[in-house]
């Protein structure tokens, strides 16, 4: 046993490398990517004559990752995915499909939540995901947790063979804490699972595999029914208020706990569900002691709405679904204040000047910012225009001082809305996605423009790197793609190279004239390195 | 005991690192350590904030409740007072006084630090200043850390030592600025 200070991310991947996976695959995405940036490190510290027992790589995006990981349960052997939860929604085919296979060695998706939308577009709550799919959800609540939860989640696939979920929220992903850490186990021997017919969801296969799944419901209930990670305390004191608490929603509970128990005088019955599918038992066993529940989750009312069916029942339930706490956002340890019959406290009033927010911006030097000066001026004068964007640093665009781009929906759109403009009848129409972006989800689109002769011009912002995470490498080199651009169809005449220094600005805003003046599919690669990927190159090269 | 403080500043100027520090020297004291912080797309010259919590005992939650910090750290005015309301009764703000300046409505003409000189207890530092005369212009967080370091319930040896491996990697001449950055905000005097 040791002590290590760690992310809730990195203890969540030091549990999967000590579970002994052979594999970890994953897409970038606040806040999950330091789960496999920490694996990949793990990785490569060892002695190069005796290569690390496991890979872990980055993929083309969420869905090739988790098909990746499915592969190499059939092969026997363990393996984590790592995601952001919109990414699930691109691995939600494989991912909800899986739950039917007859999983052998373990398989774990690792997924990321990001209450209060720090760095996403939405704060869906993967819960409902794995209780979709009818598998097991573990919620660890600090490190340590995150740490023991993904040991015992690789347990659990293997022995109800099926995918286990371990899902994170951004305040416990990006928290430090020590955690202590005990020893790794080796990784499976390669061993091809012997069952061909729990591998092939053909319709008549499949309805046996989804009898199964139903049928095992009901030992994953016995199984977080027993598990210490979901604790009830009945007190025998105070039969008005029982608590139940979800992931980080304990923590915060905790937080205020004494002043309530002095408050109340004694401390409250209370059910704290870190594992899932949902202790219906202990649920009930607390409802019957009180006459009040409190509801206290990180994420959607997922428990909460179970809780409350459609039919009166005899307590009183109190949550998200009432206003008690507040139905978005993160929790903190001062919102679920109220709920508890706490008062604010009072903190330090400010008088002064009005405090203006600070929201982020794109780099001093970056290339997107000679790229959206060179776009505005080539769009002067047009009436009926459209640009379209994408996910990355560059969605940054839509801010003063460019205000350059109209659109951000999800990885790749910025190539289907255009199309979809276009034909509509607006023109220019203009898409703009990175280049990370683009070999995600973005050239499916593209294809589909080829094939209806689409009336739009798409600008790859090509930086050469996941920048917005972190510079990740991109599954494909920069000279690639215009070769792969061509292999989609497009026009050779069409596809142009601009290098965006701000030097260039005219000269760059005249091709992108020349090609939104095209009748046609037109494809524009803003060629030049992150600024950020430079700054450490050459902080490696001096360390050398 | 326990000891909460909220670090805040903008997207590269070294709050992370200022948070990672103390933290290394409360872990060498023995002390129970949870540091959050904020990554991804707020680095992006946007506000930045972690928030810290020291105690000798358990601590469930890793924000820091409102009206409870002992404790707010600043890189920037601006930055220091925007996280007021979290600012216990009787807690200390210790801040930078060097603006930094990227967004077009940043109150000028001393405003802010006419604010801060309002508040019970504060302390101003010119660190940035402080930081440049150690030999190294990057070093104003250490100097922040010396100037809380009468606050905070780490000795100043576990500071040093925490400074002296952070820096370890980067040079011996790196590690020495930033240890004399660190001295540099110590010599600001004791406690107001």
């Amino acid at each position: 046993m040791r002590d290590m200070v760690l992310l809730g991310d990195e203890a969540l991947a030091m549990g999967a490398m000590h579970a002994g996976i052979s594999a970890a695959y994953g897409y970038p995405g606040t806040p999950s990517t330091e789960i496999l940036e920490f694996l990949q490190k793990q990785a490569g510290r060892g002695n190069p004559a005796e290569p690390a027992p496991f890979i872990a790589s980055w993929c083309a995006n969420e869905k090739t990752a988790y098909e990746a990981a499915v592969g190499t349960s059939l092969a026997g052997r363990r393996a984590l995915v790592t995601m952001k939860h919109v990414g699930l929604n691109v691995a939600a085919d494989p991912f909800i499909n899986s739950a039917l296979l007859d999983i052998h060695g373990g398989l774990v998706l690792a997924v990321a939540d990001d209450p209060g939308m720090h760095s996403s577009q939405n704060e869906q709550d993967s819960r409902f995901f794995a209780d979709y799919a009818r598998v097991p959800c573990f919620e660890p609540r600090n490190q340590e947790e995150a740490y023991a939860m993904t040991l015992e989640a690789f347990e659990a696939s293997e022995r109800f063979h099926v995918p286990v979920m371990v899902r994170l929220t951004t305040r416990l992903a990006h928290s430090r804490a020590v955690v202590r850490v005990g020893e790794g186990k080796p990784p499976r021997p390669l061993d091809k699972s012997a069952n061909p017919a729990g591998w092939i969801l053909l319709p008549n296969l499949a309805r046996q595999r989804w009898d199964r799944l139903l049928k095992a419901q009901e030992k994953l209930r016995e199984y977080s029914e027993g598990s210490p990670y979901n604790p009830l305390s009945l007190s025998d004191s105070d039969r008005e208020l029982g608590v139940i608490t979800t992931g980080l929603g304990r923590n915060y509970y905790e937080e205020n706990l004494e002043e309530l128990a002095g408050q109340r005088g004694g401390r409250p019955s209370h059910l704290h569900v870190g594992v899932y599918p949902l202790p219906a038992a202990k649920i009930r066993s607390l409802a019957a002691h009180v006459r009040r529940v409190l509801v206290i989750e990180e994420g959607y009312p997922l428990l909460e709405r179970q809780l409350r069916g459609l039919l009166d029942l005899p307590v009183a339930v109190d949550g998200k679904e009432n206003g008690a706490i507040p139905p978005s956002g993160e929790l903190t340890p001062d919102n679920v204040r109220p709920a508890l019959g706490l008062g604010a406290r009072p903190g330090i009033p400010y008088s002064g000047p009005a405090l203006p927010g600070r929201p982020p911006q794109l780099c001093a030097g970056c290339p997107h910012r000679d790229t959206f000066d060179a776009l505005n001026q080539a769009l002067a004068g047009y009436e009926r225009k459209l640009v379209t964007s994408d996910i990355g640093c560059y969605t940054l665009g839509f801010l003063p001082p460019h205000q350059a781009i109209e659109t951000c929906l999800c990885m790749g759109a910025s190539i289907g809305m255009a199309r979809g403009a276009a034909e509509a009848g607006l023109h220019p129409v203009v898409a703009t996605i990175g280049d990370s972006t683009f070999l995600h989800s973005g050239m499916t689109g593209l294809v589909d423009a080829v094939a209806s002769r689409a009336n739009l011009t798409l600008i790859i912002l090509d930086n050469s790197t996941t920048a917005m995470t972190g510079t990740q490498p991109t599954i494909m080199a920069s000279p690639q793609i215009p070769e792969l651009i061509r292999g989609l169809g497009v026009d050779p005449a069409h596809i142009r190279v601009i290098n965006p220094l701000k030097r260039h600005t005219e000269e760059n805003a005249r091709i992108l004239k020349e090609e939104i003046e095209h009748r046609g599919v037109s494809v524009i690669i803003a060629l030049r390195d992150c600024v950020q990927t430079l700054k450490k190159k050459s902080r490696l090269e001096v360390a050398e | 005991m326990k000891y909460d403080v909220l670090l805040a500043g903008v997207g590269g100027q070294g709050v992370l690192s200022l948070a990672a520090c103390i933290a290394a020297g409360a872990m060498k004291a023995g002390l129970a350590v949870r540091q959050s912080e904020v990554h991804g797309m707020a680095q992006r010259g946007g506000a930045v904030l972690a928030h810290l919590r020291l105690a000798d005992r358990p601590i469930y939650s890793d924000l820091i409740p409102r009206g409870t910090a002992d404790l707010i750290l600043g890189m920037d005015p601006l930055e220091s007072l925007r996280y007021l309301a979290y600012l216990a009764p009787g807690g200390v703000l210790v801040t930078a006084t060097e603006p930094f300046v990227n967004i077009p409505d940043y109150p000028g003409g001393g405003e802010l630090l006419a604010a801060i000189g309002r508040l019970p207890r504060h302390r101003l530092v010119d660190a940035a200043a402080l930081a440049r005369q150690a030999g190294s212009a990057r070093a104003a967080n250490m100097v922040l850390v010396g100037a809380a370091s009468g606050y905070l319930p780490i000795e100043r040896g576990k500071l040093e030592q925490a400074i002296a491996e952070m820096f370890a990697g980067k040079g011996e001449e790196v590690a020495a600025a930033n240890l004399k950055a660190f001295a540099a905000g110590l010599a600001q005097g004791g406690r107001p």
